[in-house]
């Protein structure tokens, strides 16, 4: 929770899905989410965390609007702006890394984009086409595209797998600039326990799949001043807390 | 380019002795046709018929090809336009060119528009097929994307989706131009008073080899300079992006 914004300038995020199933090639009825509720505001980061496969994606998918067959209700801003990071960068080959941000947000000031593509140390690459990027170059431009919309919601999905950890770090810090420049609602999709720990103020815990909650556990020590400890003993907490549910400790 | 010459040069030659061979009454030399090429092209005739059937090419082309972008688009993106639409397709396919043009001047009469319909129509299913298959192959991810970021749907489908057509409408181009003219030339054969069909079928009357590869081979140039200056142009600049050997 982040008090340096008020809360109530927007509404928050309400998610409630009862149930979503898919229905596999065979026929059967593959149930996916279960009972799923939660609740972010303005300012707040949540993490939702659950081992692979078990829906993560779908839920986001939900929350975007991409994925309209499900029982249940999402309450999201009023006409409020939706970025995305997919978990692949999912730019347009044929369009330079300025072009890709510019098309989806036509309104943006020159000096702002500037700014933008500055934190994230793609100053130097506006002109190249992302065929010319490294993955994490790619994945960078892919979240300047998400913030130069300037959301109301962002929507991160896996933003950080795959790539090395000293780059992963570095996202992270950016990642946290920008949302605390912003002030948007951020719903961050994850596996790494510790990513979660590091960036969230909620930590949403899934089972496997179909995805049941686990908990919804807020943390309290804002994100700036947390230091490694602290993240090392939330880990440990939602580890203990995985094990006492009889839920796989590593998530991977 | 050396190459290019090269293969040119064994070609005008193996046409040379061809034709001492053959003999010039049934296939006249590369000089004797040359000739005929710029006495016809002295007289204006030359540029006559090219300029009419090079403006029925034109005419089918474009036909053929909006309406094949637009129904192949809508039969790979929609189920039931599929559906719908596949047995057309296979009967449009598999019907001769001949009878469609026969159909067309008994329906439509020997006129300028039952001309330019039958050939578009002998183009429309293979544009139709291609497209299909390039709106089959279009990216869901990169849908899913500009539907996420509220793209407006014009800009979708101009920065999205028509940059992933772009190779299948080229292939569809490219092996449309060629068909194009090729029934244009039967078309103009059959019913038309001018065109390169036309004096091809006059001279099929007369024995005259020499103008028949006169007509015939000012048009492969001008289609040679088609692909040259519009086709290869629109190709390079459409796939800028992609990465190029160093």
């Amino acid at each position: 929770m982040n008090d340096a914004h008020p809360a109530g300038a927007f509404a928050p995020l309400d998610v409630r899905v009862a149930r979503k199933a898919f229905h596999a090639a065979s026929g059967e009825r593959l149930e996916v989410l279960d009972d799923i509720a939660f609740t972010l505001r303005q300012g707040e980061v949540g993490a939702i965390v659950g081992p692979s496969g078990c829906g993560k994606t779908t839920m986001l998918r939900i929350i975007a609007g991409l994925d309209r067959d499900y029982d249940g209700a999402i309450a999201r801003p009023p006409d409020g702006k939706l970025g995305m990071v997919f978990q692949e960068p999912r730019l347009l080959p044929w369009r330079t890394v300025d072009d890709n941000v510019r098309l989806v947000a036509p309104a943006i000031a020159p000096d702002e984009l500037a700014a933008l593509f500055e934190v994230l140390g793609l100053a130097g690459h506006r002109a190249h086409y992302p065929g010319e990027l490294s993955l994490g170059l790619a994945r960078r431009v892919a979240l300047a595209r998400a913030f130069a919309v300037k959301p109301e919601l962002l929507l991160l999905d896996e933003p950080f797998v795959s790539l090395d950890q000293a780059l992963a770090a570095r996202l992270r810090d950016e990642l946290v600039t920008l949302v605390d420049r912003y002030a948007v609602i951020t719903l961050l999709v994850t596996h790494d326990i510790e990513e979660a720990a590091a960036l969230a103020d909620r930590l949403i815990l899934l089972s496997a799949r179909p995805a049941r909650m686990l908990a919804d556990l807020p943390i309290a020590t804002p994100r700036r001043s947390r230091t490694a400890a602290e993240v090392a003993a939330v880990k440990a907490q939602v580890t203990d807390r995985l094990v006492a549910l009889g839920q796989p400790a590593v998530m991977a | 380019m050396a190459l290019r010459l090269a293969s040119l040069a064994l070609f005008l030659a193996t046409w040379y002795v061809g034709s001492l061979i053959a003999g010039e009454r049934m296939l006249p030399g590369p000089d004797t046709v040359l000739a005929a090429v710029v006495a016809e092209a002295r007289s204006g005739e030359l540029f006559l018929h090219l300029g009419a059937t090079l403006a029925r090419v034109a005419l089918a082309f474009l036909l053929a090809m909006t309406a094949g972008a637009a129904i192949g688009y809508l039969m790979g993106r929609v189920r039931v336009a599929d559906r719908l639409g596949d047995p057309w397709l296979i009967v449009l396919l598999n019907l001769p060119a001949l009878v469609i043009i026969v159909l067309a001047y008994i329906w439509g009469g020997l006129t300028e528009i039952a001309a330019i319909l039958a050939v578009a129509i002998n183009k429309l299913p293979n544009a139709v097929v291609t497209i299909r298959e390039g709106a089959r192959a279009l990216d869901p991810g990169l849908d899913d994307m500009a539907r996420v970021f509220a793209m407006p749907r014009w800009k979708a489908l101009r920065h999205v989706v028509i940059p992933q057509l772009a190779p299948y409408v080229a292939a569809a181009a490219r092996s449309g131009l060629s068909l194009v003219w090729k029934i244009v030339l039967v078309v103009e054969l059959l019913g038309r008073p001018n065109g390169v069909g036309f004096e091809i079928g006059v001279a099929f009357q007369l024995f005259d080899v020499t103008r028949i590869l006169a007509y015939a081979l000012a048009f492969i140039a001008v289609i040679l300079a088609i692909e040259i200056f519009l086709v290869q142009p629109f190709e390079r600049r459409a796939s800028r992006w992609r990465l190029r050997p160093a």
